[in-house]
């Protein structure tokens, strides 16, 4: 095998100048295809981050106002959803993992610990919630079933909140005041996407009895069992008809309720990048095969240079397929340290660009959002391999075969 | 089991070119024994490169048959050929044929390349012609650096470093001084000793005089095909 590779080499070495530049386009064809996929990569990174803070298969239903006159009565009523909804939801529908009521205060809502204090936005939910919506608990716990039941007066507050009442002191166990009554404490959260998110959360019976929300929710978030995205869709109608009928809307009436599926985006998200990938994919081998050509055009220019090498060669006992092996080889040699000289050179901007964004987030999280992490992932490297074998063995085919055609006769006496 | 190396009977050979045809050898039958050195002298056209090409099997032949070692040598495909070519034949050439690129010791050793001897072994062996050629020294030098005498001395060793049972030499002086031609002729007579064949394609009678019979080739056909005396008497006295 060494051997072998010596055979090829001596041949290159002899015109090194030339074997760089043969090897400069498929270089840069790999090149440019790693730092494509890699910017896809970035890009589809930079979307899904915007989807970290919430159940791939999650589904979030607000309540509008009817738009169709439905068994007699008239359009423009407002849809209330209540616990009723919930629990029958809960106990009526298959196809639901978590689910949870969701409400809201009726504006933001002052927060009060010792002589700091300011308003947010209060968020009245069920345990299930943080299945859903996806949060990190930094400290303590977040609302348990025990608080729903007794409902208990405990808050779950995020960090930032923490950070701007409390200053030094630990926060949990201690009691802040929310709109004048007093809560205690139980947890730290922080949002996977944004830091600076203010949330302070309650257990829902809580919620509704403290701040006089009786039974109401303001929406239902919940996720599915299914990771589908027809299922999903499937569930969404389940639930869109399972409302209408209970609050006697039209299920065709688009603006009774407002349905945010998430694994629908997420998917259609995605297909999109799989759309550029693919797109990618295209330019970088059309990019290889105007290499290749450019391998080939040499290896055939080179062939002919070595006619007369090629004869000697033969007179003294190179079969054909050794020759064809020599010249397959060689170019099968160009193309694949080229490409991988490409490869590593794409992989490490993308590496240093990573590094770069990496530092850049820390100041600025909306990096986060657009492009993060580019990054050619080992399929890819396997993949551009492959292509680069195929490319190298490509270029070397008619070459090859002309050598092979060469008859030694007429070569020894082409002085 | 015959004692010749090579046998050729009512060999013809003609080239088509578009719808001209060109009888090149027109019936040759010759028989060359085993460790004989035989030159086969002609005028360019009278067929002798054809012939060599013929043997060398480089070339087919249209009719007749060609014996080699009492191989019956038929058309063949080209990777038996090329068999063939590195077990029983070595070549040397008027233009030497070295490739530009290796040293001295590498071409001496590409025949048993082809053979799959280990790279150690057969650069081994290949410093092993050289010393015999006295070129030991020159072994890593490429052959833009050598003088004609020592490229033909290196093609002669990178002949014999396959074993073969015969050589065919076309020119083998052609390119050469008369004292390297010399020189050269020494060599191949040395060789001829250890028993191998040796067919030397040549124009130039004083080369054809060292070897012990001469074929003459003229219009494809052999003009004459006799012992040479000459031979003889200088190895009577040189016994």
């Amino acid at each position: 095998m060494f051997d072998y590779l010596e055979e090829i080499l001596s041949t290159l070495k002899k015109n090194k100048l030339r074997a760089v530049m043969t090897g400069f386009s498929v270089a840069w064809g790999i090149f440019m295809l790693i730092i494509l996929l890699g910017s896809g990569r970035g890009l589809q990174n930079g979307m899904e981050f915007n989807f970290k803070d919430i159940a791939k298969n999650a589904i979030q239903i607000w309540p509008g106002r009817t738009s169709e006159n439905f068994e007699g009565l008239g359009k423009g009523r407002r849809v209330q959803f209540t616990n009723e909804d919930y629990d029958l939801m809960k106990r009526e529908l298959r196809g639901i993992d978590d689910i949870s009521g969701r409400l809201y205060l009726w504006s933001d809502v002052a927060i009060t610990y010792g002589n700091e204090y300011a308003n947010y936005r209060v968020t009245c939910v069920m345990p299930e919630f943080i299945n859903i919506r996806l949060m990190n608990v930094l400290k303590g716990r977040f609302i348990n079933q025990m608080d729903i039941q007794e409902n208990r007066k405990v808050i779950v507050l995020s960090q930032s909140i923490v950070d701007m009442l409390f200053k030094e002191v630990e926060p949990i166990g201690e009691y802040v005041k929310v709109g004048g009554i007093y809560f205690q404490v139980v947890g730290v959260l922080e949002n996977p996407t944004d830091k600076n998110a203010k949330d302070a959360i309650l257990p829902l019976s809580t919620g509704q009895r403290v701040f006089n929300g009786a039974n109401r929710l303001s929406n239902l978030a919940m996720t599915t069992t299914s990771t589908t995205v027809e299922a999903n869709k499937q569930i969404e109608e389940e639930i869109r008809g399972f409302l209408a009928k209970r609050h006697r809307f039209s299920t065709s009436d688009d603006e009774a309720l407002y349905v945010w599926n998430t694994l629908e985006d997420f998917k259609r998200a995605q297909g999109v990048f799989g759309g550029i990938r693919m797109f990618v994919w295209i330019i970088g081998i059309m990019t290889i095969i105007a290499g290749i050509v450019g391998v080939s055009n040499i290896m055939i220019i080179l062939v002919k240079e070595r006619t007369k090498e090629i004869g000697i060669r033969k007179a003294i006992g190179a079969s054909p397929l050794s020759v064809v092996m020599l010249v397959l080889s060689e170019s099968l040699f160009i193309t694949a340290v080229a490409g991988l000289v490409g490869m590593l050179l794409g992989m490490g901007i993308l590496h240093i660009a990573s590094t770069v964004l990496t530092s850049m987030a820390e100041t600025n999280d909306t990096v986060r959002y657009v492009f993060f992490n580019p990054s050619a992932s080992f399929g890819v490297a396997i993949s551009a391999t492959i292509l680069l074998v195929v490319a190298g063995l490509l270029a070397g085919f008619i070459p090859a075969r002309k050598a092979a055609g060469i008859k030694p006769i007429e070569a020894l006496h082409d002085e | 089991m015959s004692n010749s190396i090579i046998r050729v009977e009512a060999l013809h050979k003609s080239y088509v070119n578009g719808s001209n045809s060109l009888h090149v050898l027109k019936g040759i039958d010759m028989d060359i024994q085993k460790g004989e050195m035989v030159s086969i002298m002609g005028s360019s056209g009278s067929g002798k490169s054809t012939l060599l090409n013929i043997l060398g099997i480089l070339d087919n032949y249209d009719a007749g048959s060609y014996h080699l070692d009492d191989i019956h040598i038929s058309k063949m495909n080209e990777t038996k050929a090329a068999k063939y070519r590195n077990q029983y034949i070595g070549f040397v050439f008027q233009s030497f044929n070295l490739i530009s690129f290796k040293n001295a010791m590498e071409n001496v050793a590409l025949p048993l390349y082809y053979q799959k001897v280990s790279r150690k072994k057969r650069n081994n062996l290949a410093l092993e012609y050289l010393e015999r050629m006295g070129l030991r020294e020159w072994a890593h030098h490429l052959p833009s650096e050598l003088s004609g005498g020592q490229k033909q001395r290196i093609a002669i060793a990178r002949a014999l470093i396959s074993k073969p049972k015969i050589i065919l030499a076309d020119e083998p002086t052609g390119a050469l001084d008369s004292q390297t031609s010399l020189e050269v002729m020494e060599i191949l007579k040395e060789v001829n000793q250890t028993g191998i064949a040796i067919i030397i394609v040549t124009h130039e009678n004083d080369i054809a005089n060292q070897t012990q019979r001469i074929i003459r080739l003229r219009d494809g056909v052999i003009e004459s095909n006799q012992v040479n005396h000459a031979f003889h008497l200088e190895s009577v006295e040189v016994n």
